[in-house]
């Protein structure tokens, strides 16, 4: 099999990984949507006190925030990606096995995450949004350019989510026990990208450094494009300029933790 | 057992009760980055808001400090090791409970103590013996009533084995619409969580008593003091449906 297809068999097998478990998704999606009501009530609240708070008007700010729900388990914001895994196989000594396959360990991973984000956006992320579109007033962009926008940005935030969560599972070579870092990971994750509010509501510096982050490239990015407010060229250099870094540490990282390090066994 | 075994990788037990310390603070970072945008949310102040957050974190860190690994039943259901469980002379629910039971969980009790603490200092509340003696009742009473969600939800997952991300919505969920003023949400919403899933007792009712301010729904004014109550028959109710859920259990004998 030339590598191409081994990478697109690894995908698919992600894919139907997770749409196995149709009772976790449809507690996915549940879950999302009490989230996703809880959140716009507060929004609501706070657009009502301050309309036009960082350049949304009301239903944009709702369509934040249903954006943010189908996003949070598709690009994994606060982890809970194929990186659980791979922290686990390093953790008892697994990996030694991954590194002997004819396969790069980290295209292998990319792979299946992107199998993984690619059910969880149409199993997971459509529904919630598809209910608060119905339930809500929202602002939904009329041209079908923009969504075709959007869906680039999307294969682009994949890359950049992988990449963080990448270079997260590696430091379990060192630290061998990941929870702490999933932890950290997990708040960076919730706050830089915009999950907790908008990053064009950060006040002052605050806004502009975590503008600035791979996060942003996870939500604040795609709710610029799908509302209309981004330089498309822009957005995407951002984004994938965050991918090219990322992708490239981990692949540094991966071959120090190779060379270096010594797998644990029993 | 578990707390020693936490402490063998001690890096990321610093992280993790850090990173459970941050994690709740982030959610008050935010309120704190909305209130520098306004400067009242549905008519209630920072100290105000942040005293309805106190009181929600203590109370559901305490519950989740006792009871929270109770969303790994799940996967015991669906492995199997459940069974280990059962043939033990120990309590399942006990046993459940105590599984990798985890200190670093304080990291939330104690960042809502602080809030709390904050909040406090800077209320202009007019204390009285009875609104003093509400507090440290209201705080169990809350925990009580969330460790019903806990417990009915892990007996949920008798039911849906790999289902549960629901009980997250009633845990997690729970406690973050809890840290807002009930008059930010729409009434049905505030309805449900007062009479079906009573969880509008851990704060917003006695809450609204000490800070003098209308009961949520026009309740009276007494019903402030029936958190402990409302927690009584939740965990009641939430045993009984434990006891359903376990007396279920079929192994999958793999």
């Amino acid at each position: 099999m030339d590598a191409g297809r081994l990478y697109v068999a690894v995908a698919a097998g992600g894919f139907r990984r997770y749409a196995t478990y149709r009772a976790a998704t449809a507690a996915g999606v549940f879950t999302n949507t009490v989230f996703g009501l809880i959140i716009v009530c507060t929004y609501r609240a706070l657009w009502d006190a301050r309309p036009h708070l960082g350049g949304y008007d009301q239903a944009q700010a709702v369509t934040y925030v249903w954006l943010g729900q189908a996003l949070l388990s598709t690009l994994a914001i606060g982890g809970g990606g194929v990186e659980e895994e791979l922290m686990e196989r390093i953790r008892t000594g697994d990996v030694a096995v991954d590194l002997y396959r004819p396969a790069d360990l980290q295209l292998w991973w990319l792979a299946a995450d992107l199998g993984r984000a690619c059910f969880q956006l149409l199993g997971r992320g459509v529904l919630p949004f598809l209910f608060g579109m119905l339930c809500f007033h929202a602002y939904l962009p009329p041209d079908a350019g923009t969504w075709l926008a959007l869906l680039v940005t999307l294969a682009l935030a994949m890359l950049v989510g992988f990449g963080i969560r990448y270079l997260l599972a590696l430091s379990a070579f060192w630290l061998l026990d990941g929870s702490g870092v999933t932890r950290i990971a997990q708040l960076a994750g919730y706050f830089c990208s915009g999950m907790l509010l908008p990053l064009n509501v950060f006040p002052g510096t605050l806004g502009e450094v975590v503008r600035a982050l791979p996060w942003s490239a996870l939500l604040q990015a795609p709710a610029d494009v799908l509302l209309g407010r981004a330089d498309l060229l822009g957005v995407w250099l951002f984004q994938a300029g965050w991918a090219v870094a990322l992708l490239g540490a981990g692949r540094l990282l991966q071959s120090a933790a190779t060379r270096r390090v010594v797998v644990q066994g029993g | 057992m578990w707390v020693r075994s936490t402490m063998a990788y001690r890096a990321s037990f610093v992280m993790t009760t850090f990173g459970n310390f941050a994690a709740t603070f982030f959610d008050f970072v935010a309120i704190m980055l909305m209130f520098s945008r306004v400067d009242s949310l549905a008519g209630w102040s920072l100290p105000e808001v942040a005293f309805l957050y106190g009181l929600s974190a203590v109370a559901f860190g305490m519950a989740d400090l006792l009871i929270g690994s109770m969303d790994r039943l799940g996967r015991r259901v669906r492995d199997g090791t459940l069974d280990t469980l059962l043939v033990r002379p120990a309590p399942v629910l006990a046993q459940v409970a105590a599984d990798r039971f985890a200190l670093r969980r304080l990291g939330r009790v104690t960042q809502g103590a602080l809030v709390l603490g904050w909040s406090l200092s800077r209320l202009d509340v007019d204390w009285t013996p009875l609104k003093l003696l509400l507090m440290p009742v209201m705080i169990a009473g809350g925990c009580g009533i969330f460790c019903a969600v806990f417990v009915a939800g892990a007996a949920f997952q008798f039911l849906a084995q790999d289902a549960s991300e629901v009980q997250n919505a009633f845990t997690y969920g729970g406690t973050t619409l809890l840290q807002y003023p009930p008059a930010v949400f729409t009434e049905g919403l505030v309805r449900g969580v007062t009479f079906v899933l009573p969880l509008a007792f851990v704060n917003w009712v006695p809450a609204a008593y000490v800070l003098g301010r209308p009961c949520p729904l026009g309740l009276p004014g007494w019903t402030a003091f029936v958190s402990p109550l409302v927690a009584l028959a939740c965990c009641a109710l939430a045993g009984l449906a434990w006891r359903a859920g376990l007396r279920s259990y079929r192994s999958t004998g793999s």
